[in-house]
C-alpha cells in the first residue's frame, strides 16, 4: 500500500478576466517526492503553486493538502507549509537575522531555529547585513531560509533561482539536495531551467498554457524517442516552441 | 518568560516595525525636524517686530526713488520706498509683485492706485496717506534723489518735521497676554498636521508598500495572525506620534515659552482620538492598491485639501461665511481646533468631549470599512 498523498489536485481551473490561467490540472504528490514544475514564463506555474499555498482560489476543481481543503484547516496547514514566492522584497533595513526572527515568531519558532537556518542556507556571515545590502543568490537563499524555518513538511519554491548566476544557483541546489538526504520533505518548485528540472527533481512536469503535457521521471520522459536529447527538444517536440521564449 | 514575549509574534512585529522605521533618517527628519523647523520659521517671522519696507511706486516722468521712514517703537519701523516712474512701468511693478501700491499726483492731490482686494496693499495705503497728507505734493515730486539720510526719531521730511510726528502717536498697546501670539496659534496646529501626515504616510502608505512589495502576501501565508499585523502597526505609529508631538512641545515651551492652559487628560483623550480618526482613514486609503503612486496621489488628495482649509498656518475664518460649515466638520480642523481649545483657552473634557468621540467615530467607521476591503493578497 502506498502511503497517502501529501499534496492532491483534482481537476482545477482558473481564469484572470480573459486569460486561462490553469486547465483541469491533475496531480498527486507523495512524502518526500521533489517535483518539478517545469514551463515557459506564462504557462500557468505561478498560479498553480499559489492554489497550492492557499493565496489563490481555484474556479473549479479540489485542492487538498495532507488530505484536508484549505477552507476551514488554513491555520493548520500553514503550519506545515513552507513557501518561498516570486519577487519578495523584505524590510529593507532590517538584518537577516531579524528577517528570520520576525518570520520564526510567526511559526513561535525561537532564536535558536534562526541560527539554525542561518548555517542551513549559509548565511551565517550576513546576519547583521540589511536585507536590501544583500545580493541576489543572497537574497533568494533568505527567501529559502524563511520557507524551511518551521520545518515543513510540504517545500513551495516559485522560481527560486531565476536571475541568479550559475554560482549562486548550485548553492541553493546544494541546499535542496541536502534537505532530500536529511528529511521526507515534499517539494515543488517551478523553474524553466530544464537542468535545474533535472538535477534536483525526480519527478517532472512539463506544462504549457495552464495544461499539463507530459509528466514522469527523466527516463519516461526521453526514454521512448532517441532523438530527444534533453528536455528542451521534448518541449520543443511538444509544442512547437523553444522553453526560454 | 521573557523568551516567551520575544518569541511572541506581536512583539516581533512592533520591533521589526519600530525598527524599520528609526533605522530610516528620513523618518527621524520628516517626523521630528520638519515641524521644529517649520515652528521656528515660521515663530520667529511672526514674533519678531517688522522692520518692513514697502514699496510704492511714484508716478513721474523721471526715474529715481528715496525714503520715507515712519518709526514706532510698538509696530516698528516702516521704511516706504518711494520710486518714481512713468505709469507703464508702475503697471509692470505692480503686476511683478514688487510695489503694490502706485501713487500719482493730480489737480486735488495724491491719487492711490491699488487692488483692495489685497491686504498688504491696503496696509500700504492706509499707513502711507496720513504721511503723504502732511507733505505738499510739489515737494514730494520735486524732492532730489535717494541720498538723503532721515533722523531716527518721528516721521522726517526735510522742513515737516514738526507737523509729522503727530502722525507715529501711536494709540496701539501691545498685547502680552500669553496666547494671543502667532506661535501660540501655531503650535497646536502643527501637532494637528503632524498626526494626520504620520497616520497617512507611516501607516498608510506603509502598508501599500508593504504590499508592493509582496511582503505582505508573503507574511499571510504564514500563521501570523492578521490583526497582529495591523496592531502592531498602528502601535508603533502611535507611539512615534506621542514621542513627535512630545519633542514639539518640549521645544516650543524652551524656545516660545509656550504652555498648555487647559486640561492635559483632556488634551491626551483628544491626541488619541485624533490619532484613531487618521489611522482609520490611513488603514482606509490603503485598504486596496498595491501601487504606491496611487497611494502618493491618495495621501495629496486627502491631506492638501485639508490643509488648506482647516486653518493650520492661517485661520480659516479668512474663507467666506458660506465655507466654514464645511470645514469644521473636517478631521483636520476639528482637531487642530480641539487642541488650540486646550493649549491657549484653557479648555477642558466640557469642551473636548464632543470632538474626541466625533473623532474616535470617524476612525472606527473607516477601519471597519477599510477593513472588509482589505485586500491581503
Amino acid at each position: 500500500m502506498s502511503p497517502s498523498p501529501v499534496i492532491e489536485v483534482k481537476n482545477v481551473f482558473k481564469s484572470f478576466k480573459t486569460v486561462h490561467a490553469v486547465r483541469g490540472v491533475n496531480l498527486t504528490i507523495y512524502p518526500g517526492q521533489f517535483v518539478a514544475l517545469l514551463g515557459p514564463n506564462g504557462a500557468g506555474k505561478t498560479t498553480l503553486v499559489e492554489m497550492i499555498e492557499g493565496i489563490q482560489k481555484p474556479d473549479s476543481g479540489e485542492i487538498r493538502i495532507l488530505g484536508k481543503p484549505w477552507k476551514g484547516h488554513e491555520k493548520e496547514l500553514r503550519q506545515v507549509i513552507g513557501l518561498s514566492l516570486q519577487e519578495t522584497r523584505y524590510i529593507e533595513k532590517l538584518t537577516t537575522f531579524e528577517t528570520l526572527r520576525l518570520f520564526g515568531s510567526f511559526f513561535g519558532m525561537g532564536k535558536e531555529r534562526v541560527e539554525e537556518v542561518l548555517q542551513l542556507v549559509g548565511l551565517e556571515e550576513k546576519r547583521k547585513a540589511y536585507t536590501v545590502n544583500l545580493s541576489g543568490g543572497q537574497r533568494q537563499r533568505l527567501a529559502l531560509g524563511i520557507a524551511l524555518i518551521n520545518h515543513p513538511r510540504i517545500l513551495l519554491l516559485d522560481e527560486p533561482t531565476t536571475g541568479l548566476d550559475p554560482n549562486a544557483r548550485r548553492e541553493i541546489w546544494e541546499i535542496l539536495r541536502s534537505l532530500r538526504a536529511s528529511s521526507d520533505t515534499s517539494m515543488i518548485l517551478t523553474t524553466h531551467y530544464m537542468e535545474e528540472a533535472e538535477q534536483l527533481c525526480e519527478q517532472i512536469i512539463i506544462i504549457d498554457e495552464g495544461e499539463i503535457l507530459k509528466e514522469g521521471t527523466m527516463k519516461d520522459l526521453l526514454g521512448e524517442d532517441s532523438s530527444l536529447k534533453n528536455l528542451d527538444d521534448l518541449f520543443t517536440a511538444l509544442t512547437g516552441r523553444r522553453l526560454h521564449d | 518568560m521573557i523568551d516567551r514575549i520575544r518569541n511572541n509574534q506581536l512583539w516581533q512585529l512592533i520591533r521589526a516595525n519600530t525598527l524599520e522605521k528609526i533605522r530610516e533618517p528620513g523618518v527621524l527628519f520628516w517626523g521630528i525636524g520638519f515641524p521644529i523647523l517649520m515652528s521656528i520659521g515660521l515663530g520667529l517671522a511672526f514674533t519678531r517686530k517688522p522692520e518692513s519696507v514697502r514699496h510704492v511706486a511714484l508716478i513721474s516722468a523721471d526715474t529715481g526713488s528715496y525714503s520715507i521712514i515712519l518709526k514706532d517703537d510698538k509696530l516698528g519701523n516702516t521704511t516706504f520706498s518711494m520710486e518714481r516712474m512713468p505709469w507703464e512701468e508702475a503697471m509692470v511693478q505692480l503686476k511683478r509683485g514688487h510695489v503694490n501700491v502706485a501713487v500719482s499726483i493730480g489737480d486735488s492731490g495724491y491719487r492711490y492706485h491699488f487692488d483692495p482686494m489685497n491686504p498688504d496693499a491696503q496696509l500700504t495705503y492706509v499707513r502711507l496717506s496720513p504721511v503723504l497728507n502732511k507733505i505738499p505734493s510739489t515737494d514730494i515730486i520735486q524732492h532730489p534723489a535717494s541720498s538723503i539720510q532721515y533722523p531716527a526719531s518721528g516721521i522726517r521730511h526735510p522742513g515737516y518735521e514738526e507737523d509729522l510726528s503727530a502722525v507715529t502717536a501711536s494709540e496701539v498697546d501691545v498685547l502680552t497676554v500669553t496666547g494671543t501670539r502667532y506661535i501660540d496659534f501655531l503650535i497646536p496646529g502643527l501637532i494637528a498636521m503632524g498626526v494626520m501626515f504620520s497616520c497617512l504616510w507611516g501607516l498608510g502608505y506603509g502598508i501599500i508598500d508593504t504590499r508592493s512589495k509582496k511582503l505582505l502576501r508573503r507574511m499571510i501565508a504564514t500563521p501570523m495572525k492578521r490583526t497582529n499585523y495591523l496592531v502592531a502597526m498602528i502601535t508603533v505609529r502611535l507611539i512615534m506620534n506621542v514621542i513627535e508631538a512630545a519633542l514639539l512641545v518640549l521645544f516650543a515651551w524652551l524656545a516660545f515659552g509656550i504652555t498648555i492652559q487647559g486640561n492635559i487628560p483632556a488634551l491626551l483623550v483628544l491626541f488619541l482620538a485624533g490619532n484613531i480618526a487618521f489611522s482609520g482613514i490611513g488603514i482606509f486609503l490603503a485598504c486596496h492598491t498595491s501601487k504606491t503612486e496611487i497611494g502618493n496621489a491618495f495621501i495629496n488628495v486627502i491631506s492638501m485639501p485639508m490643509m488648506i482649509l482647516s486653518g493650520i498656518f492661517f485661520s480659516y475664518h479668512n474663507f467666506p461665511d458660506w465655507v466654514i460649515p464645511i470645514i469644521k466638520p473636517l478631521p483636520l480642523t476639528m482637531l487642530a481646533d480641539g487642541f488650540r481649545s486646550i493649549f491657549i483657552e484653557g479648555a477642558g473634557f466640557a469642551q473636548t468631549a464632543t470632538p474626541s468621540l466625533i473623532l474616535t467615530l470617524t476612525g472606527v467607521v473607516f477601519f471597519t470599512i477599510g477593513l472588509k476591503l482589505f485586500k491581503w493578497h
